[in-house]
């Protein structure tokens, strides 16, 4: 056994067997010939797009195929044995032991019915590695490592009485707990909003630090495993690009897909300024669910032609209520909406045909946005069909130019959506909208379910499509990278109301309100040592205070 | 579709169905004698002239056996069409109306499936005129409960994808959300349940011909011929077992197609069943 390569992954293959209805059983392979080491005390970062066979490549580190998949070939060794040879037992004895798990979302997680320490100390004590009261310590000790509050006490609550950011802290105690030698984290931050990652993200940095811990840190977003890991491995299609030191990736990537990677969300966009008129100004805007509270409360905001408004704010904070109160799915509570100088009808139902046309919504998930029932053809010809009575060889000229302008082949008229790819659903999403030819169109977290490159071609298509349409955009996202990329105007939002808005250079330039300070400081970098300047810059200024 | 991915069970079932449909469909062409045509003796066992023996009045049980087949797919048939019409329309419409509508047609529902169905068919049939109209539609609107609410569940879980959401900003009507939007995204879920519901038909029929209120003498069907015979199984006649094991094995083959559909037609998402 040698430090230096405790665990020792030598040309790993793993396939999966698909059974489609209707189609006799096929054999693919998904992760072809992989091979990497890892010293003790070291993280490595698999990063890649979904479908890179990054998940699949750090459970096999627990010998472990899920749903359907399985490891055909190579070898596995953690401290000297091979993994993959192991019985039952032998399996049951080393995992959760040797090499434990962190998964994305910590709420699926955890038992609803069980308290957080006894969850977290159930491997320990069923591997018979401490006594209870060890055990219990020591968890004790790991919440206040990863910064939890009360570290005493907080193992009391059940996993509803805690925050999603805590409870992915709770799972990384629970994974630390029984003293393992890697701990394999599956993009434990993907599902958190930007302020919480960034503790989460620093508690975990802390703890692997501080328990000499090594870890598989898997995510899609580079900058965030640039602050953790070592070493960064980049996989695409279940093959190696590249692999090296965190800072060889990040400074001087070799493989263009690297570099592509490293050098997304660099679209500039030069900012419009607003027009003496918008086109649509919503005013003192209230509004909430049934007879609940009001989720957002007194909030004016214009849309101008041709510009984009970005609405940024955590979830919770109120950005696609606001939506819906435009699209009048959720009528204002009181609050006017005006457009193009006349008064919107708040209820969608009682608007006339052209005001439904003119606003069009796209939503966050392109899968199900569209009917898997019908044809892509069927789907954007729809809207000119419904709008403007055309039929026959001319809608299918129109639904070919459509295509055409969302950059997919004509051909794909035909197919249906469970044939297309992320990037090209959300493609056929815009089309679907544009058909309608609306004077704005509202974006519903667009990019937030898609790789970072295909996102980036999304984000490319809507900025070259509202310089030829000149369509407004209502564009909601929590990504404030995105916001930077397109946005003309920024409203910021926090807790149901404006916390700061104007155009993006007065809502970017310093002096920040707190909120807007605290979010832009979130977002990670691509840089190395980008996480120890943030927290320590608010450690310096609480102590300030 | 390929013909060969179909599993073995679904041909059989494919197989004995289609075999009862054609005997159904040809029955004056391939029954060996008349309806209620006096042949033989009383309870006659299996022979050359009677493939399956004689009934309790000496008609030829075969014959009767496959016009038999008629009567009952027919009228199962019809009243499922019937119970599939109106439960499904009215519960997708419960679903995507909402609302006061949602609620009476509901609460409507569950105030007739709180009476047990025999016995609210057995009131209805007593005293409505005895015809093959009546029976149909008592059978189809009391059976179209148990469809309105497997299309209402279908159809609330469909109504709040975004799609459907998406076809009413663009404002659609309801037709076309019903129509184009949900039903065809709730249809392999409800063509498995057609199967079911067919055989729940052919049962409910037999049912209440056995008790003597569904299809009258001299007319033929297998819960009817079942009743006439029973008396034989005292005296070690298996001419009731027939018919009887006829509606099993029809049962049974259209359950396995159903089963097949229900594989085959999984949602595009690749959800429920399929694996």
């Amino acid at each position: 056994m040698n430090d230096a390569h405790f665990l020792d992954i030598r040309d790993l293959k793993i396939g999966v067997t698909v059974r489609e209805p209707g189609t006799p059983p096929r054999d693919i392979t998904i992760v072809h010939g992989v091979s990497t080491t890892l010293g003790k005390g070291k993280v490595l970062g698999l990063i890649g797009e979904s479908g890179a066979g990054k998940s699949t490549i750090g459970l096999s580190s627990l010998a472990y195929g899920r749903g359907g998949v399985e490891i055909t070939g190579g070898e596995v060794f953690v401290n000297g044995r091979d993994i993959l040879e192991m019985g039952r037992s032998g399996l049951n004895a080393f995992r959760g032991r040797e090499v434990s798990y962190v998964s994305q979302s910590a709420a699926a997680g955890f038992n609803p019915a069980h308290r957080l320490i006894d969850q977290v100390i159930e491997a320990t004590l069923e591997h018979g590695l401490m006594s209870k009261a060890d055990a219990e310590a020591r968890a004790k000790e790991l919440f206040a490592a990863l910064s939890l509050p009360d570290p005493e006490t907080i193992g009391d609550r059940y996993p509803h009485q805690v925050s999603g950011g805590q409870l992915q802290r709770v799972m990384t105690a629970m994974a630390l707990c029984p003293k393992p030698d890697l701990i394999v984290f599956d993009e434990p931050t993907t599902a958190l909003d930007v302020t919480t990652q960034i503790d989460v993200l620093a508690a975990i940095k802390n703890a692997i630090r501080l328990t000499g811990v090594a870890a598989l840190y898997i995510t899609h977003d580079l900058a965030v495993v640039a602050q953790v890991a070592d070493e960064i491995m980049v996989l695409r299609d279940g093959v190696t690009i590249e692999h090296g030191s965190t800072k060889q990736i990040i400074e001087d990537p070799q493989e263009d897909y690297t570099q592509a990677l490293v050098s997304v969300r660099s679209i500039v966009h030069q900012e419009k300024q607003p027009d003496a008129q918008p086109l649509i100004r919503m005013e003192n805007i209230v509004a909430g669910y049934g007879s609940g509270p009001d989720v957002i409360a007194d909030v004016t905001v214009d849309i101008y032609q041709g510009q984009t408004l970005a609405v940024v704010g955590e979830s919770g904070s109120g950005k696609s209520t606001l939506a819906r109160v435009l699209t009048g799915l959720l009528p204002a509570r009181s609050g006017q909406i005006s457009f193009d100088g006349r008064t919107l009808t708040n209820a969608q139902k009682d608007r006339p045909l052209d005001d439904l046309r003119d606003i069009q919504m796209i939503y966050q998930m392109a899968d199900t946005a569209m009917n898997p029932r019908q044809t892509i053809g069927t789907i954007i010809g729809r809207p000119i069909e419904f709008y403007f009575g055309i039929k026959g060889q001319e809608l299918q000229n129109r639904i070919a130019a459509l295509l055409e302008k969302i950059e997919l082949p004509a051909d794909m008229a035909s197919r249906y959506p469970a044939e297309l790819s992320g990037g090209q659903k959300q493609r056929v999403c815009i089309a679907r909208a544009l058909a309608a030819e609306p004077k704005v169109i509202i974006c519903d977290e667009v990019t937030s379910a898609l790789d970072p490159l295909v996102a980036d071609g999304i984000l490319k298509l809507l900025l070259d499509l509202q310089k030829r349409e000149n369509v407004a955009y209502m564009f909601i996202t929590h990504d404030l990278a995105t916001v930077k990329a397109i946005a003309d105007s920024i409203a910021v939002m926090h807790l149901g109301k404006l916390a700061r808005y104007g155009t993006k250079t007065h809502v970017l330039t310093p002096p920040f309100d707190d909120y807007t300070d605290l979010l832009l400081s979130s977002v990670p970098e691509m840089e190395l040592g980008w996480l120890e300047a943030v927290t320590a810059s608010r450690k310096m200024e609480s102590a300030g205070n | 579709m390929d013909l060969k991915t179909i599993p073995l069970s679904a041909w059989l079932g494919i197989f004995s169905t289609s075999l009862f449909a054609f005997a159904a469909i040809f029955a004056p062409l391939i029954a060996p004698y008349g309806l209620s045509d006096v042949v033989g003796d009383v309870w006659e066992p299996m022979s050359r002239e009677h493939l399956l023996g004689t009934d309790n009045l000496g008609r030829d049980l075969l014959s009767r056996m496959i016009y038999g087949a008629r009567t009952t797919l027919t009228i199962a048939a019809l009243a499922t069409i019937v119970s599939f019409t109106l439960g499904a329309f009215l519960g997708m419409a419960a679903a995507v109306i909402g609302g006061w509508a949602d609620q009476l047609l509901s609460r409507g529902v569950d105030l007739l499936m709180s009476i047990p169905t025999l016995i609210f068919a057995l009131v209805v049939l007593s005293v409505m005129p005895a015809n093959i109209l009546t029976l149909i539609l008592v059978m189809g609107i009391l059976d179209a409960t148990r469809v309105f609410r497997l299309s209402r569940a279908v159809a609330v879980d469909v109504n709040v994808m975004d799609f459907v959401e998406a076809a009413k900003l663009r404002g659609e009507g309801r037709i076309w959300i019903i129509t184009r939007e949900i039903l065809p995204n709730a249809l392999s879920t409800l063509v498995a349940e057609l199967g079911l519901r067919f055989i729940f038909m052919v049962l409910f029929l037999s049912a209440l011909s056995f008790l003597g209120l569904g299809i009258q003498p001299p007319e033929a069907d297998w819960g009817g011929m079942v009743k006439e015979n029973k008396d034989g199984i005292i005296f070690g006649i298996p001419a009731a077992l027939i018919p009887a094991g006829a509606i099993a094995v029809l049962a049974i083959s259209v359950n396995l197609i159903a089963d097949w559909i229900l594989n085959r037609t999984t949602d595009l998402k690749g959800g429920r069943g399929g694996n």
